[in-house]
């Protein structure tokens, strides 16, 4: 099944998260990171930030930060158990840090077909904002497999 | 860390690689509780086996968070001026990632100096996993 290509412009319901030190600790765990900046609120305060900074691929995280994290997937009535990360980028325009709360903005700008409708793509672009502040551009398309 | 210069950089110069322990079933339990990503294709090998795969696979995001280490490992996470992955291919539970990196292009955005860099994950066979593009701004 072909999804409807009236779901571009679609927005994507938004969501806001606070970041904490727990979350970033776990995730600097599993990527093996060994610098403090990334685990350590103290290590953090020492080198003058006011918290732990999220690296560069957890914006992703934090856009996934919501009881259903693929919502617009579902609305387009997609299989999940089908779903592949195509590709993903961000911009960026401000660090963030545990205590910070976001603000996720996004919408559906493309969905296309390759290979006969074997393979959907859909692409979502997300702003997200920290007190109004664009911090960070989010992209992804996520592919369906027939 | 001493941060590379803009002037002391050229076209083709590599940045150091990042090799990575094997992928596990635990890292992959791990990524699932630091990233809140608890897809079962991930995590749930009845989930996968149902769906014709033969086992759980390693999220996308942990390689391209590899390449991100690799980066922040080089430059201060504040020089990150973009950065974006295209995934290729699944990485398998037992493979070990290296991160390797290059100077493709050196620029002028918004009145910084800039390097464009050509960064990829791969398996120890040289498979790509995925193909990455950073920009990067450097001092004078």
């Amino acid at each position: 099944m072909l999804i409807d290509k009236k779901h571009i412009g679609m927005k994507v319901p938004p969501h806001s998260v606070t970041l904490t030190a727990w979350q970033l600790k776990w995730f600097a765990k599993a990527t093996g990171e060994t610098n403090p900046i990334y685990f350590d609120e103290a290590a953090a305060h020492r080198a003058g930030l006011p918290g732990v900074m999220a690296p560069p691929t957890f914006f992703f995280c934090m856009d996934m930060d919501k009881e259903r994290p693929f919502d617009y997937l579902e609305t387009m009535g997609c299989d999940l158990g089908k779903m592949l990360h195509g590709e993903q980028s961000f911009v960026y325009h401000k660090p963030v840090y545990s205590g910070d709360t976001l603000e996720f903005d996004g919408e559906i700008t493309d969905i296309y077909d390759k290979k006969n409708g074997a393979l959907q793509f859909v692409v979502k672009d997300v702003k997200v904002r920290r007190q109004g502040e664009l911090v960070c551009d989010v992209h992804s398309v996520m592919v369906i497999r027939e | 860390m001493t941060t590379p210069s803009f002037e002391s950089l050229s076209v083709g110069d590599e940045i150091p690689s990042l090799t990575t322990e094997p992928v596990s079933r635990l890292t992959l339990a791990l990524y699932a509780t630091g990233s809140g990503d608890h897809h079962p294709l991930h995590l749930d090998q009845d989930y996968v086996r149902s769906k014709g795969i033969k086992d759980v696979f390693a999220h996308g995001m942990l390689g391209m968070a590899y390449l991100g280490r690799q980066l922040t490992q080089w430059v201060p996470q504040e020089a990150i001026r973009s950065f974006g992955v295209r995934f290729t291919a699944i990485t398998q539970v037992g493979e070990r990632l290296v991160c390797t990196g290059k100077v493709v292009e050196k620029l002028e955005r918004d009145g910084e100096k800039c390097v464009r860099l050509e960064l990829t994950c791969a398996n120890e066979h040289g498979e790509a996993k995925h193909k990455a593009d950073a920009v990067v701004a450097l001092a004078g």
